[in-house]
This record gives structure tokens, C-alpha cells and sequence, in this order.
């Protein structure tokens, strides 16, 4: 019988063959930890008795959620990220880096073949690069930290075969979007999703990691993807460390293979409160709107920067709304500044904010909306209270989509404004 | 291991969120203090109707959302001897046991708010002191009951250094 993707990468590094359903003990190859964290991962480290981690330059801290340092209370938490990071050795993204979905992937850190594990649930992000990561507490970080191991129970694997190019104006976003109001928010909860097909390769890897990240809005442990010459050819110069792509052998077992033709498929809009309540845009036009985000892990790389600026580009925000925008990554940022990217952002009205999850995390302290607002972002939460107020209304949709509604201060069909 | 106490309902979906919202973080780390906004967002009067040792009782999807280890935490803090939902999502089920909060996975559809209940975590089984029903408990795997029963993750590493898990065949 063959295997899964993700059974053969947990097989690998627990050391031995492995099946859906049994629990294993695994190597793993990379940690990371977040600001974001109460307790922090550091703090159960030393709480469970760890004094040195088992290999500094396999754990990485990031400081995302809150890298305007809002409060004393935050300030003095980063305070104990940095000391950490200094007695240790271990890697450091300071305030202002980024992301810690853009950075790992963006830094090298985690390469095809890899087991990788992230105090943030959107830690599955990197499936795009053939990575078997997820997201886990600070407890197992912390025991990781200590060990360099980890028990997992081996998923079963859903598989998406996506068939068909998305039309103009239709992303990754709407893709991931659509599937996850198809199988809705625990469809796929326990097991891996595997996502293959010439959609999927059709997609730059800014849009296969959009659609990686939001694995987790179905259940997903894991939201793999295969490595093509695409993914090699991103990966160039971030790294020396050989690595290993892991493929589903043909007879493999999947619990489910779900076919979906995309070349149809419109805007897509998830509704308050929930990810999966999924509309096409047609059912949601005209809804007026108070603020507009282009953020977070889901949807802040260059090319969805690119695309928000191409619709903004030469108009002006609607009166009634304010745009935020904060870029994943300093090398996005950077870059988006040498393209005229940013400046046309702002040149629109947008208001820029740290790299990082600011106006997605509600710790971030930035674009929390007021009561009885209506927010459309490209984050992939809605949850009510989800930026720190549960009086606003969050509506999730593609880049596109987020800056044609924030020019016209009502939900918009960005295909108007795409060539 | 049995549990007793009153029954707090809630529906489907109860994500992270709403458990604990992560504004709270800014203003303190005191996790008992975070533990007094238990709930905040969806029942702000929710923590002071808790008599200790009581349950929250949910569908199905309970815990979806972000990898707070926040939110079993707070829970427990709060009082509450266990949640029983009719599923979980995997990193809060995971978070709640590494913290030493049980996780009761059965069908809860025949609970009404207030009910009395007796959990019995070695017999598998969850009855219903109202209403003189019981429920079967989906079994936990071995490795979580042998950390449960250590009281979590971090006793665990405190007694033995590392993972010390019997039932984990390690396969070298």
C-alpha cells in the first residue's frame, strides 16, 4: 500500500514506517515561537526545567503580534523574548521583520521534506514548500525546545484535486475560500489537506502559501502541497541545507479526494463570523463598509500588494473608509517600496503599519474598528472580536476584492477594475 | 478520576476568541487575572454564575481557532473541572490535556444548562444526575491519559526531564 505525503514525512523523521492513525514519536526539524504567546514558550521552558535548548539554531522567536510594543505590560514581555534570545543564541526576528509565516519560508528555514512546528495556528502556511508543518501551544513548543522531539498522531489526508486556471480576478484567496465553505470550518479537522493539480501550479508561491495558511480554517493539521520547479526555483539562494520533496505515492490511501473545477469560480467573500460562510461576491455587493485591510499572513506578500496597488493605483479611497496596510516582511516592504508599490498605497489613502499581524491579531493594538463597523480584509480570521472588538463586523476576501471595496466604501467586485 | 458539577452550554464553533480574546494580553500576564475574561466576548457574566468544579458543555468544533494554550488555561483557572463538546479542534485538544484539563469528547446533545453531571474519566462515561442518563466518552489515546495523568506536559518533563511516554513504541 502506498503512502501519504504526510506519512511518509512523519515516518521519516519518527524513523520508521508510519500509517494514518498510529501515534509517533518524531525529530523535528524547526521551532518557532511567537510574541503573541501567554505564557510564552520560553516561560514553560524553564518552568518544565529546561536550562538549554536542544539546538539554538533550530528555534527561532519572532516578534509579530506586537511589534509597536502598545503597552508597558508588552513592552516588558518583549524584553523577556530579547534576554531569551541572547542567553541561548537561538535565532531572533526582531520588531519590524515581518511575519513569522513570510520570514520562515522568506529566511530559508524551512525546506521541502521538513517537520516544523509554530506556536500560531497559521504555522501550516508552509505546506506550500512541501513543509509537514502545524501549529501547536506553548507546552509542546516548550517540550520540543527541551527534547527536540515531538508525539503526533499521523493524519489521514484529504485530497483536493483543483482542476482549471482561475479566471481574471479570481486568486488564491478565493480558492482556499471557497473550499473551506464547501467543507466547512471542521471538514477537515484531525487530518492533512493535500492540495494538488494545475490550479495549484498555475499559482506563484505567494498564492500557494495564501492558500496553505488557511488549512487550519477547515481543521487541517497540515496544508500540503507537492514541490515543482516553481518551488525549487523560489527557494534558490535561501539556503545551502539539501533537502528532500516528498510526493503521495500513486496507490496511496486518502480518506477523501475531492475534485473541484476552478475556471468558473467568482470573488469570494466569507460573512460575519464565521470563515466558512462563504458567498460569492454577487451576494454580498453593496454592503457598505467603514474599513479596508490588506494584512496578515494570508495576504500581505509583494504580489498581493502588487494587486491592491494596481486597482488603487491613481484613485483615492472612499471617504468613509480607512485602508491599512502592513507589508509581511521588511524585504516586502522594501521591495514594494523600490516598485512604487507602497507609494501608490498611500497615495490612495492607505495607512501603513509594522510588518507583522497588525489589524489581524487583536494584540497588535492597530486598525481595531469601532462598534457596529464593517471591516473587509484579507486576513483569514472573521471571528467576532477577532481585532480586538466584538462589536465590528469582519468580512474575508482576496486583495483585489478588499481595495475595490475600499474605493467604492461598499463591497465591490474587483473584476471591474482588473484587466 | 470523577468530576461533578453543573452544566454551562454553549453551541458550535466556540472558537479561541471567543474563549479568551487576545486583547486581555496588553494589560496583564496574570493568567488568573486573564482567567476573570473567561468567555468575555460572548457571556461577560459567564465567570460569576461558575461554582467550582462545574463544565462547560459544547457541540461540536469546540476550541477552533488559534493555538492559545491561553484558552485551556484559562478555563481551568476559572474553575471548571473539564469540557465535554461533541468534537474538539486539534490544537486545543491537544493544548487542554497538556495543561491537565480533561477533555470529554460525547454526544451532549441530551444536556440542558444547569444539569447536573458526574463525569467518570475511567469508566468512559458521562451521566446525567438530572435526568438519570449517561453517555459513553470517546476514549483518549494512550499517550494523553499517561500525561493527563502526570497533570500535564509540564509535570511530565518535571518528573522525568524529557518525554517518558510507555506507549509510544519509538521503533530504535
Amino acid at each position: 500500500m502506498g503512502k501519504t505525503i504526510a506519512e511518509k514525512m512523519l515516518g521519516k523523521h519518527a524513523g520508521r514506517e508510519t500509517t494514518a492513525g498510529e501515534i509517533v514519536m518524531a525529530d523535528v526539524d524547526f521551532i518557532m515561537s511567537v510574541d503573541g504567546n501567554r505564557p510564552l514558550s520560553i516561560q514553560v521552558f524553564r518552568e518544565m526545567g529546561g536550562k538549554n535548548l536542544f539546538d539554538p539554531k533550530k528555534f527561532a522567536l519572532v516578534i509579530d503580534h506586537a511589534p509597536s510594543s502598545p503597552t508597558a505590560t508588552v513592552a516588558n514581555t518583549l524584553k523577556l523574548v530579547r534576554q531569551f534570545a541572547h542567553e541561548q543564541g537561538c535565532i531572533l526576528y526582531e520588531a519590524g521583520e515581518g511575519s513569522c509565516h513570510q520570514l520562515l519560508p522568506e529566511r530559508g528555514h524551512v525546506l521541502p521534506g521538513d517537520l516544523v512546528i509554530g506556536t500560531d495556528s497559521h504555522t501550516c502556511t508552509y505546506g506550500a514548500l512541501n513543509v509537514f508543518s502545524t501549529g501547536v501551544g506553548v507546552s509542546d513548543a516548550a517540550a520540543t525546545m527541551i527534547s527536540g522531539k515531538l508525539w503526533f498522531k499521523v493524519p489521514e489526508t484529504i485530497r483536493f484535486v483543483l482542476k482549471g486556471r482561475l479566471p481574471a480576478g479570481v486568486y488564491a484567496k478565493d480558492l482556499i475560500l471557497h473550499l473551506i465553505g464547501s467543507v466547512t470550518a471542521d471538514g477537515a479537522t484531525y487530518k492533512a489537506a493535500e492540495y494538488v493539480g494545475e490550479s495549484i501550479s498555475a499559482l506563484s508561491m505567494d498564492g500557494r502559501l495564501t492558500i496553505s495558511n488557511m488549512a487550519v480554517e477547515m481543521g487541517a493539521k497540515a496544508g500540503l502541497m507537492e514541490a515543482d520547479e516553481k518551488t525549487l526555483t523560489w527557494l534558490k539562494g535561501r539556503t545551502n541545507r539539501p533537502f528532500e520533496p516528498v510526493v503521495s505515492d500513486p496507490d496511496a490511501r486518502f480518506v477523501n479526494v475531492l475534485e473541484y473545477d476552478v475556471s468558473k469560480l467568482t470573488p469570494q467573500v466569507a460573512l460575519p463570523h464565521r470563515v466558512d460562510n462563504v458567498v460569492p461576491v454577487e451576494e454580498a455587493l453593496g454592503k457598505p463598509i467603514q474599513q479596508a485591510n490588506i494584512v496578515a499572513c494570508t495576504n500581505s506578500r509583494l504580489e498581493d500588494l502588487e494587486i491592491a496597488a494596481s486597482i488603487l493605483s491613481g484613485r483615492r479611497v472612499h471617504p468613509g473608509v480607512r485602508l491599512y496596510v502592513v507589508p509581511a516582511s521588511r524585504p516586502v516592504q522594501m521591495e514594494a517600496l523600490r516598485r512604487g508599490i507602497l507609494q501608490a498605497l498611500l497615495e490612495a489613502g492607505g495607512i501603513l503599519g509594522v510588518p507583522g499581524c497588525g489589524a489581524c491579531s487583536g494584540g497588535s493594538h492597530f486598525g481595531v474598528a469601532a462598534d457596529g463597523d464593517h471591516v473587509i480584509t484579507t486576513a483569514n480570521r472573521n471571528f467576532r472580536g477577532r481585532v480586538a472588538n466584538p462589536e465590528a463586523f469582519i468580512y474575508l476576501a482576496s486583495p483585489a476584492t478588499v481595495a475595490a471595496s475600499a474605493l467604492e466604501g461598499k463591497i465591490a467586485d474587483c473584476r471591474k477594475y482588473v484587466r | 478520576m470523577l468530576l461533578k458539577g453543573k452544566a454551562h452550554l454553549f453551541g458550535n464553533d466556540v472558537n479561541t476568541d471567543d474563549i479568551i480574546a487576545s486583547k486581555y494580553k496588553s494589560s496583564t500576564t496574570d493568567m488568573l487575572e486573564m482567567s476573570k475574561y473567561l468567555m468575555g466576548n460572548v457571556d461577560p457574566d459567564f465567570v460569576r454564575r461558575i461554582a467550582p468544579g462545574d463544565f462547560i458543555v459544547a457541540g461540536s468544533n469546540f476550541g477552533c481557532g488559534s493555538s492559545r494554550e491561553t484558552a485551556p488555561r484559562v478555563i481551568k483557572l476559572a474553575g471548571l473541572s473539564a469540557v465535554l463538546a461533541k468534537g474538539f479542534a486539534r490544537i486545543f485538544f491537544r493544548n487542554a490535556i497538556n495543561v491537565g484539563l480533561p477533555v470529554v469528547e460525547c454526544d451532549t446533545g441530551g444536556i440542558e444548562e444547569g444539569d447536573g453531571l458526574e463525569v467518570d474519566l475511567s469508566a468512559g462515561l458521562v451521566r446525567n444526575l438530572t435526568r438519570g442518563t449517561e453517555v459513553k466518552v470517546a476514549p483518549l489515546p494512550a499517550v494523553m491519559l499517561e500525561l493527563l495523568r502526570d497533570g500535564g506536559l509540564s509535570e511530565h518533563f518535571k518528573k522525568h526531564g524529557t518525554f517518558h511516554l510507555q506507549s509510544i513504541d519509538e521503533g530504535n
